[in-house]
């Protein structure tokens, strides 16, 4: 039963923590400008790592997360930029209002299920960004607003500055992928995944399968919240871009690509992703025809995603 | 003493009645077979026993506690286990987890205790040798065997297990008949089949069902020479 000998655990936290070392060195050796673009990517990975626990391990397919982006991203600014509040207190407002987001829309969607959950959750996620265009007196709608230097602080470290602001990014990395791991590893994980494959089965096993989703949802969106309040910390700027259709897409494409279901997967897809658009752009201003069918080729030929293939093929203990 | 008891238990479908006002009880330790033709209701019966399907009027209660406003998840932890008709393994997940998930509830943090005891269930239907293989892989018979450990490995006081026989071959069938009466003794259990050698050879009393009502209970002997039963299966000409 090697399923449950410690070996593929420690693999599997070496690996982990090996990636996390490694991009601490990279710190070092990367040009600014790449420098610069892991920094957004770690932190846009904790929003599919968010993202991932719901969809990846629960199977809950969920339109709607740019709501819980959003309201990190809009609990920490509007209390920095209104309340004048620091940055400390501020990303906790930021968690707070995506905790608690995160628990109303679970409490509400989950009474749905399938198509009928996307659709609720793509609903609620445009009620909310129609409420962020709506009150634009505070959030300046689509415009957004600059959070201003002064107040991006933490505990007397400049986050404007892009070797504090990288390492921010990789802190916050390391706990996402840290609370993943153990969430999966935990029984409560498996139960997560036995949902994922056969909940009538898990029912019948003598789990609440309601409590466990809502759980799900509350720490999917929360984890997504803090990677919101992050990246407006961290980058200067809150807008309702971030609340809209196209928000809840992403961390969807990423996890699919990197691999639903594994640990690094949503890092390697948002990676891969960055990167794609950003070299193809270079090439032609049809970039979105080059990463459409760099898409639609690794759908085809790499079903389970980057990682998950991966696991497939090679590495079956990859959690 | 008795450990389940309905009284009035009905479920209707629209107009039909699949289930109509049965009273039924299960001593504890016992091995009951419940019988009867297809669309005979035991199905619905016994998911309402287990709370996979609300009642449409009666009451359920299981070890002197009414549960018929209990949800399934709470019964099972309050010591059903159920083992679903058509096969419902995790076949994505190794066998060993698919065990681990039954009982996991009760061993808790406590890895070594999962591992014995998923072990233990495994090797009592004998597919010990495949832990390691995902669900999916087993042939369609392990897939049953480990159904069976999934319920035993809940330790629960009924067992309720639904056509397990289905689909095996003769020489399978003769190894489970030998499993549920080691099994007898260290709980109740609830069996549907339709295979009536399975039910003559481990069941002490057996109960018939025929349009959702109960048409007679007794021992097997008795049932044997009931003239209703024989119409029943028979037909009256």
């Amino acid at each position: 039963m090697s399923m449950f000998l410690g070996s593929n655990l420690r693999k599997s936290w070496t690996l982990h923590i090996g990636v996390i070392i490694l991009l601490f060195a990279l710190q070092f050796i990367l040009p600014a400008y790449h420098h610069g673009n892991l920094a957004r990517i770690m932190v846009l990975a904790c929003y599919a790592m968010g993202y991932n626990i719901l969809f990846g391990y629960t199977g809950l397919l969920s339109l709607g997360h740019a709501l819980f982006f959003a309201a990190g991203m809009y609990g920490m600014s509007l209390t920095v930029q209104h309340l004048g509040w620091s940055a400390g207190p501020a990303l906790l407002a930021g968690l707070a209002a995506g905790f608690a987001v995160a628990l109303a829309i679970g409490l509400l969607a989950l009474r749905t299920a399938g198509v009928a959950f996307m659709i609720v959750t793509l609903m609620f996620a445009q009620a909310g960004y129609l409420a962020a265009l709506y009150f634009g007196e505070y959030t300046r709608g689509d415009e957004g607003f600059v959070i201003q230097q002064s107040f991006r602080q933490l505990a007397g470290v400049n986050l404007a500055d892009p070797t504090n602001r990288y390492f921010a990014a990789l802190a916050l990395f390391a706990i996402c992928v840290v609370v993943s791991l153990r969430v999966v590893q935990a029984g409560f994980g498996r139960v997560l995944v036995a949902i994922r494959e056969n909940e009538e089965r898990t029912r019948m096993l003598g789990y609440d399968i309601h409590r466990h989703k809502l759980a799900a949802v509350v720490l999917s969106g929360t984890m997504s919240a803090a990677a919101g309040a992050a990246y407006g910390l961290l980058f200067g700027y809150a807008g309702a871009t971030f609340a809209s259709v196209q928000y809840s897409i992403f961390p969807l494409l990423w996890v699919l690509l990197g691999g639903a279901g594994t640990i690094l997967g949503p890092f390697v897809g948002t990676l891969f992703m960055f990167y794609l658009i950003d070299l193809s752009s270079e090439l032609t201003t049809a970039y979105m025809l080059i990463a459409g069918f760099a898409l639609v080729m690794l759908t085809l030929f790499a079903p389970q995603g980057l990682v998950g293939e991966l696991r497939r093929r090679a590495l079956r203990w990859l959690p | 003493m008795t450990l389940l008891s309905t009284r009035g238990l009905s479920r209707n479908f629209g107009g039909l009645k699949a289930v109509d006002n049965v009273d039924f009880d299960l001593p504890a330790g016992e091995v009951r077979a419940l019988i009867g033709p297809n669309g005979a209701g035991k199905t619905t019966f016994v998911g309402m026993l287990s709370g996979r399907i609300p009642a449409s009027a009666g009451t359920v209660s299981f070890d002197g506690r009414d549960v018929t406003m209990m949800p399934a998840h709470r019964r099972i932890r309050a010591g059903m286990a159920y083992t679903f008709q058509i096969t419902s393994v995790f076949s994505r997940l190794p066998v060993a987890e698919n065990v681990a998930l039954a009982l996991r509830w009760r061993t808790g943090d406590d890895l070594a205790a999962t591992d014995r005891q998923v072990a233990e269930a495994l090797d009592r239907v004998g597919i010990a040798d495949r832990a390691d293989q995902l669900a999916g892989d087993l042939s369609y018979g392990h897939q049953r065997l480990l159904e069976i450990a999934m319920g035993l490995s809940q330790q629960p006081r009924l067992l309720i297990l639904d056509e397990p026989t289905q689909g095996l071959a003769d020489s399978e069938i003769v190894d489970f008949v030998a499993l549920i009466r080691g099994l007898a003794g260290d709980m109740t259990i609830l069996l549907i089949e339709h295979n009536i050698n399975v039910v003559m050879q481990t069941a002490d009393a057996i109960t018939v069902l025929n349009f959702g009502s109960v048409l007679a209970s007794g021992t097997p002997s008795e049932i044997r020479n009931n003239a209703a039963v024989q119409a029943a299966y028979l037909g009256t000409g």
